[in-house]
């Protein structure tokens, strides 16, 4: 790819080069000169330069056509290896939904691949589809752009080959905050994305609730297997304790009543916090929010002021974004914060 | 050059009328009432030209607003609503309230004169197509106060010019906004279609004796082929508008995708509309090229039956290239292969042009007056535009240029670069026909270059955050994406523009009033608008012409070797 | 301004354009066609996408009657332009009126379907892909035939106060033209509407 835009360039900067001289050598050679009057000789035409700068032409399209061609269906049509990781992406008004079938691991805004070697390639194949309006998957660095619409599913890979953060955003644009659906995609050694993976599959359910963790070990695309070993759905059983008589700071039990406090207000609607009663798919998932190193899909970084001033009201942050002020208390709000903090 | 160095053509001087005119106008509010009930294409030019104008500060001023918000990282000049509306809207106040107007009005102006008729073929058609397409530029400016509330920007539209579904439909935009900009569109749509079927019927029906179609210049070819486009292409917009219309009004489902609509299917009807459209933006800008290079070059124009071919072609081959503002949205590569090939194709034609006119400079003596000084500049510009749309065309390239600023800064270099310097080349060019006034040549020269200079330190550098991976229609970005100089020196450049226009406004109303006298042929012209006096009677001409080739004024002013002798 | 020597025109013989009207309709109709192509294209591509209600297999019936009569129309108002031309000015006004008549009976037809189609079956724009589809198109055809009526009453009224004469079959002539596309149209909306859609 890079190396068609190189090819591109070059053959677009020799045509300009050589147009530009020609025009710059007619304006100076044929100036009129001063109180001349006379008119030059009156030329009307000529077939044969014509169909020279016809034909020409047409050849370096030719070439450049096929040497686009190239490249275009060797992108599009990649055959998917049987070792590459899945992720569906799904775009929402103003964040990003991630999935991965393959561990039943849902995240969300910062994307977590592996990097890929050319002697042990795992690239990334992605799907991608929206809840809504249409997005644009853009992280320059690693591809180009892919469009999310509602009800299709578009697909790209990636082949990240150096480990690293990648920036990116939303690159269609979608309403009042696209400007600030940011992404970022964190390429891992093999052993930072296991581990980044163990941890996405814990769930946050009680100790005595119980809940498995799966195992890190991919499963490549058997998902029957993958939700057999997977972590059991939080059920309306499942209730959260309001003081327990063993409760060791005041910041954890600060955090017991933010999370009272989160599954009885309509938090639990919007977002999902796994091994929970929250089970709610219009917003991020939180199950593991502070894994995460910024919130509103990149719009602040993931710190406790900043979490506070978003719990109080999001649109002090993100104006426009679809999560309404809850008009909580300030003490509501520092207990929910403490809550978000211990989702690790 | 002007009208006292030349030698004077007798035919011309014989047929200018001028007996002063019998009745003076009266009152001031018998003067506007004349401009308001008239029918005289000539009048509609100008008040098509002069809306155009008013609209063109308008928009200009909201990419001001733009660059300042964009200056700094995280800046708060514009909240991120306003700063959607702004976008929004200079674009299409730019597309619909300015670059169609405009460049109709030239038409309005100029196809009857240069074929030799005394008006359109229908004109209280013109006159209607006129008003609704003001009416629907104050509909859609009236946005900004009307509708849901008072404070900030009210219900202008905010959906980005080319307002995708499903984002417009009813459940993502509950207000107004788009509604303003379906129906104030759609109005301006049928006076566009009223327009073009005069200027089709005007060219084929109305030419004077002994113009065959071969012998009409080349603007009037140019905008029948605009107009060609224009009935072809409005229409989708109209009815996918409608489309929206029914979704929004009536419950119907077309970008409905939870119905089994699809969110791609907008895009496609637009695009069908939106790539031709600009196609009609530029064709008359290369129709103003096609006439005044000529004449400052003091050569006809070279290879006049290609340069027809290629008008004609690039008009048909504009109507199958436009998914390639759609490489990104998940067509097959197969799909995408045909619109690269498709689009690179429309190069050979532009080419062509380019390098005709090349070869008419090729050879002739060039005279550097303001006319001549924007055509040059449009040349250098044009051929960078056009090469970064074949950059752009390289689907697999276009993945990451689409919705980048590179794509900014390749549409305004066509816009811009190219056709608003030949707006302004024709402005210095016609103004004279107009009112009779040379525009002031020294404020011109000053507007030339400060027009060059901002144009380049703006567009040539937004190529560059283009590269890097800055997104358009973006209120912010971020401080650590190494974007931020090159927007400041986008906006300083911004700001060079800017001034450049004023002194335009400037010369313009100072001209009026203490122009130097024009005459009826100040350039030495060859065409018929300038055999008739400045500004020409209601009727055009005292005679009707009759011609016997290419450049009738030519044929009389050198009788020795006139151009009929070679057709 | 004065005229050029005129050796070459002269041989040019008579100096014959086409008429405007005729270039102005059919540019009109270049992009009323283009408007249809696009409503056209929208009901094909949703074929068979509804995700919920009735179908067109189980609620459309060919509306033979209605079709035959205004085809059938194309033909009366041939007549009609011939019969002007030639000065025959009463001829004019019944096969005028004819074309009027069997353009209102294809209009009572439909709206006679739509009625059955809303209160049977339930159809209406907003029921499905199928309901918005099939009203928007067949209905801005029905709007397309309402105007061209219109235009032709007026017509007809000025015919009958014997305002129309032999000179004026040029406008005839352009007023037909757009009738035959009107009914052309139909012939394409018919054929995807009522044969490809079922």
């Amino acid at each position: 790819m890079y190396g068609l835009s190189v090819f591109v360039l070059a053959i677009t900067g020799l045509i300009y080069v050589g147009v530009s001289a020609l025009l710059v050598y007619a304006i100076v050679k044929f100036r009129a000169r001063k109180g001349d009057t006379t008119e030059p000789p009156q030329v009307f035409g000529s077939t044969q330069i014509e169909l020279s700068w016809t034909i020409i032409p047409i050849l370096i399209i030719v070439v450049l056509f096929l040497t686009t061609a190239r490249v275009l269906f060797s992108v599009q049509d990649a055959q998917k290896p049987a070792n590459a990781l899945d992720v569906i992406v799904v775009g929402h008004q103003f964040w990003w939904e991630f999935r991965y079938p393959q561990y039943n691991v849902v995240t969300a805004n910062e994307l977590h691949v592996p990097v890929s070697t050319s002697k042990a390639p795992e690239p990334t194949f992605m799907k991608l589809t929206s809840a809504d309006v249409i997005h644009s998957f853009w992280v320059p660095q690693l591809a180009g752009k892919t469009d999310l619409l509602p009800n299709r599913v578009n697909e790209m890979w990636v082949d990240p080959q150096t480990p690293g953060l990648y920036l990116g955003q939303c690159a269609q644009f979608c309403g009042a905050e696209h400007a600030k659906m940011l992404l970022r995609v964190y390429v891992d050694t093999p052993d930072e994305f296991k581990q980044w993976i163990a941890n996405q599959q814990r769930s946050q359910a009680e100790p005595s609730g119980g809940g498995q963790v799966a195992e890190s070990t991919p499963n490549a695309g058997n998902v029957a297997q993958a939700v057999a070993s997977a972590i059991p759905a939080s059920s309306p059983t499942t209730k959260a304790h309001v003081v327990p008589e063993n409760a060791r700071s005041a910041q954890e039990m600060s955090a017991k009543a933010g999370q009272y406090v989160f599954e009885h207000q309509a938090c639990i609607s919007c977002h999902t916090v796994s091994g929970t009663v929250a089970t709610g798919r219009y917003g991020p998932d939180l199950t593991h929010l502070m894994s995460r190193d910024t919130i509103g899909s990149g719009a602040a970084p993931n710190t406790r002021e900043e979490l506070m001033k978003w719990i109080g009201d999001p649109n002090q942050i993100k104006p426009g974004c679809l999560m309404p002020a809850m008009h909580l208390s300030d003490k509501q709000d520092e207990q929910i914060t403490a809550y978000m903090l211990t989702l690790k | 050059m002007g009208s006292d160095s030349l030698p004077r053509a007798p035919g011309i001087e014989a047929g200018i009328d001028r007996t002063p005119a019998l009745t003076r106008a009266g009152t001031y509010l018998e003067r506007v009432h004349e401009w308001v009930v008239t029918v005289d294409h000539k009048r509609l030019g100008i008040l098509y030209i002069s809306y155009a104008l008013v609209f063109l500060l308008v928009a200009g001023a909201e990419a001001m607003m733009i660059r300042i918000q964009l200056f700094y990282p995280h800046n708060n000049f514009v909240s991120p609503f306003t700063f959607n509306r702004l976008f929004t809207m200079h674009g299409t106040t730019m597309v619909f309230l300015v670059g169609m107007p405009i460049l109709f009005g030239f038409g309005n102006y100029l196809v009857p004169l240069m074929i030799g008729a005394r008006d359109m073929a229908f004109p209280r058609l013109n006159a209607f197509s006129f008003w609704i397409s003001a009416f629907a530029g104050l509909l859609l400016y009236y946005s900004f106060i009307g509708g849901v509330g008072l404070s900030g920007t009210g219900s202008a539209p905010d959906v980005a010019w080319f307002a995708y579904a499903p984002l417009t439909e009813k459940a993502f935009s509950p207000g107004h906004t788009v509604d303003y900009w379906a129906v104030a569109i759609l109005a301006s749509g049928i006076g566009s279609i009223g327009t073009a079927v005069n200027i089709i019927a005007t060219v084929f029906c109305m030419r004077c004796k002994g113009m065959t179609l071969f012998r009409m210049p080349l603007l009037p070819w140019l905008y029948a082929t605009v107009s060609f486009l224009v009935l072809v292409a409005v229409s989708p917009l109209t009815a996918c508008q409608a489309m929206l219309l029914i979704d929004r009004y009536l419950g119907g489902h077309f970008f409905d995708t939870q119905a089994g609509g699809s969110a791609i299917l907008w895009a496609h009807f637009f695009w069908i509309f939106g790539h031709p459209e600009v196609y009609v933006l530029v064709l008359p800008a290369f129709a103003f090229a096609n006439e005044i290079i000529p004449v400052f070059s003091r050569k006809a124009i070279f290879g006049y039956p290609a340069m027809v071919a290629a008008s004609v072609g690039i008009g048909f081959i504009s109507l199958g290239v436009w998914a390639h503002h759609m490489f990104t949205i998940g067509m097959t590569s197969f799909g995408n292969a045909f619109f690269t090939l498709s689009t690179m194709l429309v190069s050979i034609p532009t080419g062509i042009k380019t390098f005709n006119w090349l070869a008419t400079i090729w050879g002739g003596k060039i005279r550097f007056a303001t006319p001549m000084l924007f055509s040059i500049a449009f040349l250098f510009q044009w051929v960078i535009a056009g090469l970064t749309g074949i950059m752009l065309s390289v689907s697999a390239w276009n993945w990451q240029l689409h919705n980048s600023y590179f794509v900014v800064a390749h549409f305004h270099y066509v816009l811009v670069g190219a056709i608003v310097f030949m707006i302004f080349a024709a402005i210095y060019y016609w103004y004279p026909k107009m009112t009779g006034r040379m525009l002031d040549e020294r404020l011109g020269k000053w507007h030339f270059w400060l027009m060059v200079i901002g144009f380049h330190v703006t567009f040539d550098t937004m190529h560059f955050p283009g590269l890097l991976g800055m997104p358009r229609q973006i209120f912010t970005y971020e401080p650590d994406r190494g974007w931020t100089l090159l927007n400041q020196i986008v906006s300083v450049g911004g700001f060079i523009q800017a001034i450049a226009v004023l002194i335009f406004v400037y010369n313009m109303v100072h001209s009026y009033f203490r122009g130097r006298e024009a005459g009826p042929d100040p350039w030495d012209a060859w065409t018929l608008e300038w055999s008739t006096s400045s500004p020409p009677p209601v009727y055009n001409f005292v005679v009707e012409p009759v011609v016997a080739s290419r450049r009738p004024l030519w044929d009389l002013k050198h009788p020795e070797d006139p151009d009929s002798a070679f057709e | 301004m004065a005229t050029v020597p005129l050796e070459h025109v002269a041989n040019e013989g008579e100096w014959k354009l086409p008429s405007r009207g005729v270039v102005a309709m059919a540019s009109l109709i270049t992009a009323e066609s283009s408007i249809f192509t696009i409503f056209v294209v929208a009901y094909l591509y949703y074929l068979g996408r509804d995700v919920t209600g009735p179908t067109p297999k189980e609620v459309l019936e060919i509306p033979y009657f209605g079709t035959v009569c205004l085809l059938s129309s194309s033909g009366f108002i041939m007549l009609a332009e011939r019969a002007i031309e030639h000065g025959k000015m009463a001829a004019f006004r019944l096969w005028w009126s004819v074309t009027i008549l069997l353009g209102g009976i294809f209009l009572v037809d439909t709206g006679l379907e739509w009625q059955k189609l809303i209160v049977h079956d339930h159809l209406t724009i907003h029921t499905n892909l199928f309901g918005t589809c099939f009203y928007s198109l067949v209905g801005l055809h029905a709007s397309h035939v309402i105007i061209g009526m219109l235009m032709m009453l007026i017509t007809l009224v000025f015919a009958l106060t014997g305002h129309v004469r032999v000179e004026h079959s040029y406008r005839v002539e352009v007023l037909a033209l757009y009738w035959h596309f009107v009914d052309a149209v139909w012939v394409v909306v018919f054929t995807v509407v009522y044969v490809v859609g079922r």
